[in-house]
């Protein structure tokens, strides 16, 4: 097989996993502070069509991508508020999220249902784009995709190396104790399922204004609950959220590029391997109970309540 | 002054039934708002959605035969809830019984067996089954999250059937379309009403409530369900098979689901096409809740949420985009679970105490 294929897939895979990353890290962020928000996948929604709104009006995608971390991050409210105040189950609230955000998507977004754009383009770096394979990579990825593993590093530096990320860690561990030490449990959740969704919501963006420039009900397809699925699987370290983000990527690929790989398979069957890939991943890393006791948030997915 | 949540001795049951009347008030008035930013007289688009769709026989009959599957599909997912089990992919389990009913009906195709439709409903319910089976079992052998794996085989089951009407169960004379040949008359569900499309399905409704009240309140296992959502812990204690609990919600909701899915394409559809739920196995989870879990309140819950489906439809007619049904589902949801606060929870206005310096 020749080289450009290679290097092809390689770039497909890396802007497949790029909202994945972005939205588990997001996920990730929300769980080390004891919050499981299953919302992902709704949030991820209103970012795409947030994003590609404002991307077709203003053809501006920085604007595009901050507008949809606002969308986000003001939908997980919706989320914070049923679990923070009205005490909700943290699974049922998130669920109610997926299902609001795919509704207020599909209403809001029916005039740009099913139109498409001139996507986020590549980013040109002189000299370095004439570099064999490396070159070809970075002058075919754009700049979200570099954010997004920036973004790893920032996520695994803050909450292993800074006091903001003792305290969020603290909050996720034990709620009780980091509340009698006088730390403001809801206010730490709040900012977590804030970022929490504004990662998400770019996520989403980055569907509907990089990868597939273009918006259609539902087009995250299940993405949301991969990231989630994704941060079980990391076991809630930063860095294994890229490696499992790029094995998707490169399984998606596969749905792409399985013709040219001279797989003879209908595009039906490889559409199903990302998921399957999901369920058999989630089983491996669940068969250990012990190790996924011991490696998530101790209060994860416990209600709080202040007396 | 300000509000502050007090924990009651006893959840109070005037809150538990009144929890849903509130989320409903809360979604027309939202609707209300919502018709009058878009420009539209609120209250005529409030009537042309809740009153005008069930202002005839037909609309009526379309009621019923849009509630049945979430009511079926609501009630499996009742005993789950109770015992805090969260199948989430009963769309896909629907998929499956639509595959496999609907492959029934294929084979049979213009055999002339009478009868066909039961056996397509049977498969249809099995097929159903053994789809919920497995998060059940990578649940209980692999202890992974069966919220994650059963919601992921909704999209791989969507992918089947896609994959089934586009290949080898095309129609051979449909011109390419990816759909199947229309069922033969004798695999169709038999009409309950005519002139309506509501079939004989909807009479196991009835059947499917009663079976599920007797279970949950007149039975060891329901007991087990009951206590097992409860007080895990003294479940635990007490031996209950945790997953034999798991085992029979998500046989119980795979069974119905996949039944439902068989009936949508024996009934109403008549053929296997690439879509074929407007996402009944997601309105069934509001159903579930908003019906409190209970049988009764499904099957109530269940025409509040098809009249939810079919007035979105009705309100095209005004210019409101469809997907305004899926905006008042989430919105329902979301008021719903804000409201159950009260249930477990009184509210005291009082002046916080001030902190000593």
């Amino acid at each position: 097989m020749e080289e450009s294929l290679w290097v092809a897939i390689l770039i497909a895979a890396m802007r497949t996993a790029t909202p994945l990353i972005l939205a588990a890290l997001g996920e990730l962020i929300v769980e080390k502070a004891g919050c499981v928000n299953l919302g992902v996948e709704g949030m991820m929604l209103v970012g795409a069509v947030t994003g590609f709104a404002v991307g077709l009006t203003t053809g501006n995608f920085a604007l595009a991508f901050v507008v949809a971390a606002v969308a986000g991050a003001v939908l997980s409210m919706v989320y914070a508020a049923l679990v923070l105040i009205f005490q909700v189950n943290q699974y049922a609230a998130g669920l109610s999220l997926t299902i609001l955000g795919g509704g207020v998507s599909a209403f809001w977004g029916q005039p740009w249902q099913g139109q498409n754009m001139t996507g986020l383009q590549p980013t040109v770096i002189p000299g370095l784009s004439d570099l064999p394979v490396i070159g070809t990579v970075f002058s075919r990825t754009d700049i979200v995709t570099w954010a997004a593993l920036a973004a790893c590093v920032a996520v695994a530096l803050v909450l292993t190396r800074t006091r903001a990320g003792l305290i969020l860690r603290a909050v996720g561990e034990n709620h009780d104790s980091a509340h009698a030490l006088g730390y403001s449990v809801r206010g730490v959740r709040t900012l977590a399922i804030a970022f929490g969704g504004a990662m998400a919501g770019m996520g989403g963006a980055y569907l509907s204004c990089v990868m597939t420039p273009l918006w259609i009900e539902g087009m995250t397809a299940g993405r949301g609950w991969i990231a989630v699925a994704l941060v079980v699987f990391a076991t809630w370290k930063p860095a294994r959220v890229v490696l499992g983000a790029w094995l998707f990527g490169a399984v998606s690929v596969m749905q792409i590029h399985g013709q040219a790989m001279g797989l003879a398979v209908s595009s039906h069957i490889l559409a199903m391997l990302p998921y399957l890939v999901t369920i058999l991943v989630l089983v491996l890393i669940s068969r250990d109970a012990t190790r996924i006791r011991l490696a998530a948030p101790g209060s994860l997915g416990k209600p709080f309540k202040p007396a | 002054m300000l509000p502050r949540l007090v924990l009651r001795l006893q959840p109070s049951a005037l809150a538990l039934y009144g929890a849903p009347v509130i989320a409903l008030i809360f979604t027309l008035a939202f609707g209300y708002v919502l018709f009058a930013s878009i420009g539209r007289d609120p209250l005529a688009a409030l009537h042309a959605y809740f009153i005008a769709p069930v202002n005839s026989t037909f609309g009526l009959s379309e009621l019923l035969l849009t509630a049945l599957p979430l009511a079926l599909i609501g009630l499996g997912l009742a005993v789950g809830f109770r015992a805090n089990i969260w199948n989430i992919g009963a769309e896909g389990q629907l998929l499956l019984g639509a595959i496999g009913g609907g492959s029934v009906a294929l084979a049979l195709w213009g055999e002339g067996v009478p009868g066909t439709f039961i056996l397509v409903c049977l498969t249809g319910a099995i097929t159903g089954m053994a789809w919920a089976a497995i998060p059940a079992f990578l649940r209980i052998r692999f202890n992974a999250n069966e919220i994650l794996t059963s919601l992921m085989l909704i999209y791989v089951a969507d992918q089947l059937l896609g994959y089934l009407v586009h290949g080898p169960l095309k129609n051979p004379q449909g011109f390419g379309f990816p759909e199947s040949r229309l069922f033969s008359a004798e695999a169709q569900m038999p009409l309950l009403w005519d002139g309506t499309r509501l079939h004989v399905g909807w009479l196991l409704l009835p059947v499917a409530a009663v079976g599920i009240w007797l279970f949950l309140s007149h039975t060891l296992a329901g007991f087990r369900m009951r206590v097992g959502g409860d007080a895990e812990p003294a479940a635990a204690y007490a031996g209950f098979s945790r997953p034999g609990m798991i085992w029979l919600s998500f046989l119980l909701t795979g069974g119905l689901a996949g039944l439902v899915g068989a009936m949508e394409v024996a009934g109403p559809v008549g053929q296997l096409l690439p879509t074929i739920s407007p996402g009944y196995g997601f309105a069934a989870i509001i159903v579930a809740f908003l019906g409190r879990l209970t049988p009764l309140g499904v099957v109530l819950a269940a025409h509040l949420l098809a009249l939810i489906l079919i007035g979105g439809e009705n309100v095209q007619m005004l210019g409101v985009p469809s997907s305004v049904a899926q905006l008042f589902q989430g919105v329902l949801l979301v008021a719903l679970l804000a409201s159950d606060v009260l249930v477990r929870f009184r509210v005291v206005w009082s002046t916080p105490a001030r902190r000593a310096a």
